[in-house]
């Protein structure tokens, strides 16, 4: 005999539950189906894409009248369920009684709205179905609109970009201190927030709701603080809460929502519960995969058969077009547990795995989600990673089963597999331009960009060309920093970042040195790393650098050393020159005009130096770093306010550039220099960076050489404006000091990685600004003159500990 | 032995050194990361570069000229260079030489 079912809520899991059912005995159940929202079921997880305009409404309908015709399927639509009358088995709906043998609850669940004053107000909604949808769009509608979402959740973050890509101005309000803070830590909710700041969503953290104002319609929305932000439309996305009331009304067993075995079935064995409406074991559910688990579940213990739900480990997935993001599992900090943490700030890459006794518990991805299948597999099965530990967060091409012969892990690589991350190669790409007659790793590098840009993947390369040529390859053996690692320099980079390696201690320590703490080799790099990658933790360490940047002056080969103050741009006055002349006197400093425009005073004494910079300081010079391997100067001409051939204001501008560079450590020495025309006074195209100003406003050219090598700049970028030119320098310096190697030059770090590559980080505005960014932060702490410092804190250190001289004169 | 003393090793930094000057000329003293103190000759008999301005590295110090390494247990070098080296304690937080190895090297 036919039963009666009786389902109430045609949501997502309901939904699928009929779909089961009706696969396995389409007669078993006459089914009356009741929403309370004028519709049948629809993909509402697909409502951002509806939102956005990438979707209509009719593309994400599940099922459409056809098909509940199709199934016989009563549809009252519309109707609100008013009680259910256990003892007589009905269902009182508002139009009538409906006789049930079997009865489902998929009462879903109802968003949380925030009891502040005026959450009430037309124009307050939440984002839940299609008519808050509907209302959002609308409201999009106008011209300059603006939208207050409170909620920096999935939810809450989806409608902002939907709105957003509608044309509105959104400004987000989080409670928490980041985005998304159930899902991400606090690095991942950054990026996410740069991301979305990028494409003109305002983000406001620990904002706190007061009150929402206005008179017929929202016009405002009030913060703790006092912020008052305008507002035509504002969305609640602050959480859910599951509707139980019918349920409790009914007498059910009721926690924090119905609570279902695992057969989902409620106290009343007539009667089941699936979907944000259960509560199964203590959890709550609201994402997609575990409500289909839970309808497969159903329809099964519906059909008579044997079945059970679990509760399985979860992902998430932000759908927003262009923020990648994956997180999964538990990745609270926690004794006993271990992160590995990869960061790749030029390409807004972050990748965090939690791992706890040998298993991955926990990850959350930013900016490349390509592996995350992978990584949840590895969560989900519970697998032992120890083996994997050292490579783990490179992902499944890494791994090669067992621990054996890297030589078989890459020829067990399947073609399409990404060698190159950077420029999106994988491996039969590679092997074809191998069997082409690309036998080197040079010659892969032409044909295929392979390895060509951060270098990382150098090592695959050349094992697929030892894998496809055999004998016929034979590998240059990698060059270690010194006898102290078997690491490279951009090994040790790569791990300096990506096991966050903060301290010396923590590299020799991590990355297994044989010496107690380095030499004079690695111990100068290591330093450099270091400061460069986490300016804010890490401080430089003086007895990690050579004389000359330890003593900030030039050692000569006499002992005595020579100074150097800063000239901004070649620029100086009668003053600096007279101060000058008098330390010249004072100390027997030989004076000497050098080729970066500015003057030197040789053979100082060691003990003088801090007398001769406190003159020079207070004169208002500062050091020139001359001895440094950061900024030194930057050469410049005239330009237009002298010249007749000047097109720009090249000595201005070098001020500027100098001004905003100077003290910052890089790889090697950086020289820029700045021509008023092409004509090229400045010898701008030998320098690191060069900029020649024409009538149409600034080429820049980066890697030129006129030492050891000599060579021409090449090209980065052509700008119009002064402030691109300073935007684009100092984004393509940040860009050498976080990728290149210890002692590069910008030519021998450019041929290595490509000017495209550059051009790509430097010209792309995201990634320009974070560069800048990044190179601020740092100035924050490095920008400061050493001399008046050194002659502050550390004069003493300039004098011998003892002079035995003296005593011993008697 | 006739211990004078230097000075505090806190005036020396830690993997850095610091100069003395002698009647026969200067001597480094190195402190290594594990607060151990060496003295030895401060020129480099390669080309006369100033030790005490070199990098310390374990116990040993890379002159920072060209890069010349010495062990400053031995006062041997790489390349067959040979400094000398002298006895030197560290007592209550001072350093102190022994004025006798000084002497004596006056004497040669």
């Amino acid at each position: 005999m036919t039963q009666r079912l009786v389902v109430i809520g045609a949501g997502m899991a309901t939904g699928r539950v009929l779909e089961h059912l009706f696969e396995t005995d389409p007669d078993a159940y006459d089914v009356t189906l009741f929403n309370a929202e004028p519709r049948g079921n629809y993909n509402r997880i697909m409502l951002s894409p509806v939102l956005s305009g990438e979707k209509s409404y009719e593309e994400i309908v599940t099922h459409d009248d056809a098909w509940y015709d199709d199934h016989n399927v009563t549809c009252r639509f519309g109707e609100k369920v008013e009680r259910i009358d256990r003892d007589r088995k009905v269902v009182v709906g508002e139009n009538g009684e409906v006789p049930y043998d079997k009865l489902i609850l998929g009462t879903g669940s109802a968003p949380f709205i925030i009891p502040c004053p005026g959450h009430d107000l037309p124009g307050v909604v939440a984002y839940r179905d299609l008519e808050d949808t509907n209302a959002m769009m609308e409201a999009a509608g106008t011209p300059g609109a603006r939208a207050v979402v409170i909620g920096g959740g999935l939810l809450g973050l989806e409608a902002a970009a939907g709105l957003r890509l509608r044309g509105m101005e959104v400004t987000v309000l989080h409670l928490a201190g980041h985005l998304m803070e159930r899902q991400l830590d606090e690095a991942a909710g950054y990026l996410l927030q740069k991301d979305l700041e990028s494409r003109g969503i305002t983000v406001m953290t620990q904002a706190a709701t007061k009150e929402i104002r206005g008179d017929a319609h929202v016009e405002e929305v009030v913060l703790e603080d006092g912020t008052v932000l305008p507002a035509d439309i504002v969305v609640m996305a602050v959480g859910i809460r599951p509707q139980a009331q019918l349920a409790k009304d009914a007498g059910l067993d009721v926690n924090r929502a119905v609570t279902v075995d695992a057969r989902m079935q409620t106290s009343d064995p007539d009667i089941y519960a699936v979907g944000e409406c259960v509560e199964f074991d203590g959890n709550l559910f609201g994402l997609v995969a575990p409500l289909y688990d839970q309808a497969r579940v159903l329809a099964k213990t519906l059909a008579g058969e044997d079945a059970a739900f679990q509760v399985k480990e979860l992902s998430t997935k932000l759908k927003v077009t262009g923020c990648d993001l994956f997180s999964a599992g538990d990745f609270a900090e926690g004794e006993g547990r271990e992160d590995i943490v990869f960061r790749d700030p030029a390409r807004g890459i972050y990748k965090r795995l939690v791992i706890e006794e040998n298993r991955l518990i926990g990850a959350v991805f930013y900016g490349d989600t390509a592996d995350s299948n992978w990584f949840f597999g590895l969560i989900r099965d519970g697998e032992d990673v120890s083996e994997m530990r050292d490579t783990l967060i490179f992902g499944p091409s890494y791994q090669g089963g067992a621990a054996a012969d890297p030589l078989s892990a890459v020829a067990a690589l399947p073609p399409e597999a990404e060698i190159c991350g950077c420029n999106g190669v994988c491996k039969g790409q590679i092997t074809q331009a191998i069997e082409g007659g690309a036998t080197d790793l040079a010659a892969v590098r032409a044909t295929t960009k392979a390895s060509n840009s951060c270098g990382t993947c150098t090592g695959l390369v050349e094992q697929l060309l030892s894998v496809t040529l055999g004998d016929g390859y034979s590998a240059p053996a990698a060059q270690p920093i010194c006898g102290c690692t078997e690491l490279t320099h951009e090994d040790v980079r790569r791990l300096i970042k990506s096991k966050e390696l903060k301290s010396q201690a923590a590299v020799w320590q991590e990355l297994g040195w044989t010496t107690p703490n380095g030499c004079h080799v690695c111990r100068p790099a290591v330093n450099f790393y270091l400061l460069a990658d986490w300016p804010l933790d890490y401080q430089d360490d003086p007895q990690s650098r050579f004389v000359n940047e330890r003593n900030h002056a030039n050692i000569q080969k006499d002992g005595t050393y020579s100074v150097m103050p800063r000239m901004w741009g070649g620029t100086t006055d009668a003053n600096e020159l007279r101060a000058i002349a008098d330390a010249a006197d004072r100390y027997g400093a030989t004076v000497k005009v050098t080729g970066g425009q500015r003057i030197d005073l040789l053979g100082v004494k060691k003990e003088d130096l801090p007398a001769i910079w406190e003159d020079l300081n207070d004169a208002g010079m500062v050091s020139g770093h001359a001895y440094s391997k950061g900024l030194r100067t930057v050469k410049t001409c005239v330009g237009k306010d002298w010249c007749r051939f000047g097109t720009q204001d090249s000595t201005g501008l070098g001020i500027q550039l100098e001004k905003r560079l100077w003290g910052a450590w890089t790889p090697h020495k950086v020289k820029l220099g700045v021509s008023g025309c092409p004509r090229n006074c400045a010898e701008a195209t030998c320098k690191d960076v060069g900029i020649v100003c024409v009538d149409s406003g600034y080429q820049i050219g980066v890697g030129g050489a006129a030492g050891m090598d000599v060579k021409e700049v090449e090209r980065l970028v052509d700008v119009t404006t002064e402030q691109e030119a300073i935007d684009h320098v100092v984004a393509f310096v940040q860009l050498y000091r976080e990728n290149a190697k210890y002692l590069d030059r910008p030519y021998k770090w450019l041929a290595k990685v490509g000017i495209e590559w550059v051009q790509e980080q430097v010209i792309d505005p995201e990634i320009r600004a974070g560069l800048i960014e990044r190179f601020d932060i740092s100035q924050s702490v490095y920008q400061k003159d050493p001399w008046a410092e050194h002659v502050q804190t550390r004069r003493a250190r300039y004098a011998p500990l003892a002079d035995l001289t003296l005593e011993a004169a008697e | 032995m006739t211990w004078i003393d230097i000075g505090r090793i806190d005036d020396i930094p830690v993997r850095g050194a610091r100069l003395v000057k002698t009647h026969l000329g200067c001597i480094g003293l190195f402190r290594t990361a594990d607060d151990e103190v060496f003295a030895a000759a401060d020129t480099c008999p390669h080309k006369g570069g100033p030790l005490s301005e070199g990098i310390v590295h374990g116990q040993r110090v890379t002159c920072p000229l060209h890069n010349a390494v010495f062990d400053l247990n031995t006062g041997q070098g790489t390349d067959g260079y040979q400094i000398d080296t002298y006895p030197v304690r560290v007592e209550n937080g001072r350093v102190l030489l022994d004025a006798d190895a000084l002497g004596k090297r006056s004497a040669a």
